[in-house]
Parts: structure tokens; C-alpha cells; sequence
């Protein structure tokens, strides 16, 4: 996992917690920061996908490793 | 680009119908949306301070029932009192199980995020409800109101 300057846990949180929380988190950072976010339900990786589409962030990297799916958002 | 605009009339004030204004409201707000919600008749329970909202099987033939319930269960069963607290209280505890938020944490973050409420000033009066019930931070309006908004709105939807 590349570095990032903030991380989320989100784990255990549904539809649509974990996308309510990390748009929270990412309106604190500075843009071009990195966001990581730790997920469980299997709908965010969908979710985060357009979630970066429509607000013009960009994920970098979306994987499942042990059950939990992870996601890197650069804040626009 | 200009801001994509939600407008929402929500009119039941059942707990399983609290969620897709709320759900909705919230999402779009995180996604840049600017939002309204428009709460009218039994809708309006979902603005009060005490939430006590609750869910029933009674005429609900799709609701997935707990211990196959609805088949050992004759549909009078579901009508005895005390039943629907029963059921919204096994509803509360499942949605905490799997990570559902509360409809009170969904409405605060509607708040946070900006998204104006609007209670339908009519049914309030028609139904004599104390507005010191309900919640701070919404306004009081009608149909014309809404419309100004929901006019040059991208989606409108009544739930």
C-alpha cells in the first residue's frame, strides 16, 4: 500500500457511512493529500469508484486484502 | 459546473420509510449536491427532537420477517399489541448488527452537511403540532417554497 497522509477506518459501517465519513475526513485535508480508507461492505467498492467520478477526486487504488477493502483517494 | 440540485418530498413517518430521505439527502450532500427535503403529512415525524418511530408487518408482505415469523404466523398474530414494538425493536437491533446508522445520525449529518429541511407549515397546523417538538435549524414552508427550489432541481423525488 502506497503512503498516504490520512487513514479511515470505516470497518463494520453500511451503506452509506463509510462515503458520508470519508468525505468528512477528506474536507480537512489539503488538496493533492492522500486518503486511505478501510471498508467491509462489499457496496463501497462500487460506491468509491463513483464517488471519486463525481466529485472529481481520484482513487488511486481500490483492492480487497483479508476481507477488507482498502482505497486511496487523492482530494482534488 | 454548476451545483446538481435534490429536492425530496418526504411523506411517511414509518422507521423503514425514514431511511431513503435521509440515506439519499446525506449521500448527495457528500457528493456536492445542494439539497432540500421537504417533510409533509406523517413526514413529519421525522423532524421531531424524540424520534420514536417504528416499523410494522401489517400489510407489509414483503417485509423479510425474523424466525419465519410470517410463516408460523397468521397475519392477526401481527396485530396483537405489543407486536410492533416487538418487531421495530428486533428492526433497531439488526440495523445496529450490520453498521446501519440511526436515523438520528443520518439527520444530524443531513444538518451538517447543509441540507435545508423544510416542514410543510399546513400539516403542522392541521394536525396541531407544537413546533417546540420539533428539531432546531428547519424552516417552515409550503408548496410554493418548495417548488422554487425543486423547480430548477436535477432530481425530485417523492418518497
Amino acid at each position: 500500500m502506497a503512503n498516504f497522509d490520512q487513514e479511515l477506518d470505516a470497518t463494520g459501517l453500511n451503506c452509506p457511512l463509510p462515503i458520508l465519513r470519508a468525505k468528512k475526513t477528506l474536507s480537512s485535508m489539503a488538496s493533492g493529500q492522500i486518503l486511505h480508507v478501510i471498508a467491509t461492505d462489499p457496496g463501497s467498492v462500487k460506491d468509491f469508484d463513483a464517488f471519486a467520478k463525481q466529485t472529481g477526486n481520484t482513487l488511486l487504488e481500490s483492492k480487497e486484502e483479508g476481507g477488507k477493502f482498502h482505497f486511496l483517494i487523492k482530494k482534488s | 459546473m454548476d451545483q446538481k440540485k435534490l429536492a425530496i418530498i418526504a411523506t411517511k413517518g414509518s422507521l423503514d420509510w425514514a431511511y431513503p430521505p435521509f440515506i439519499l439527502a446525506s449521500t448527495a450532500a457528500a457528493l456536492g449536491y445542494e439539497v432540500q427535503v421537504f417533510f409533509t403529512f406523517y413526514g413529519l415525524q421525522l423532524l421531531k427532537k424524540k424520534l420514536s418511530l417504528e416499523v410494522t408487518p401489517l400489510g407489509n408482505p414483503g417485509m423479510p420477517m425474523p424466525l419465519g415469523m410470517d410463516k408460523w404466523f397468521p397475519v392477526l398474530g401481527l396485530a396483537l399489541p405489543g407486536m410492533q414494538a416487538l418487531i421495530t425493536s428486533m428492526m433497531k437491533q439488526k440495523m445496529k448488527q450490520k453498521g446501519v446508522a440511526s436515523i438520528e445520525e443520518l439527520r444530524a449529518l443531513c444538518l451538517e452537511a447543509d441540507v435545508k429541511l423544510i416542514a410543510c407549515q399546513m400539516t403542522v397546523d392541521l394536525f396541531d403540532m407544537p413546533t417546540s417538538e420539533f428539531i432546531d435549524g428547519i424552516e417552515y414552508a409550503g408548496a410554493t417554497t418548495f417548488f422554487e427550489f425543486a423547480g430548477d432541481s436535477d432530481i425530485c423525488l417523492y418518497i
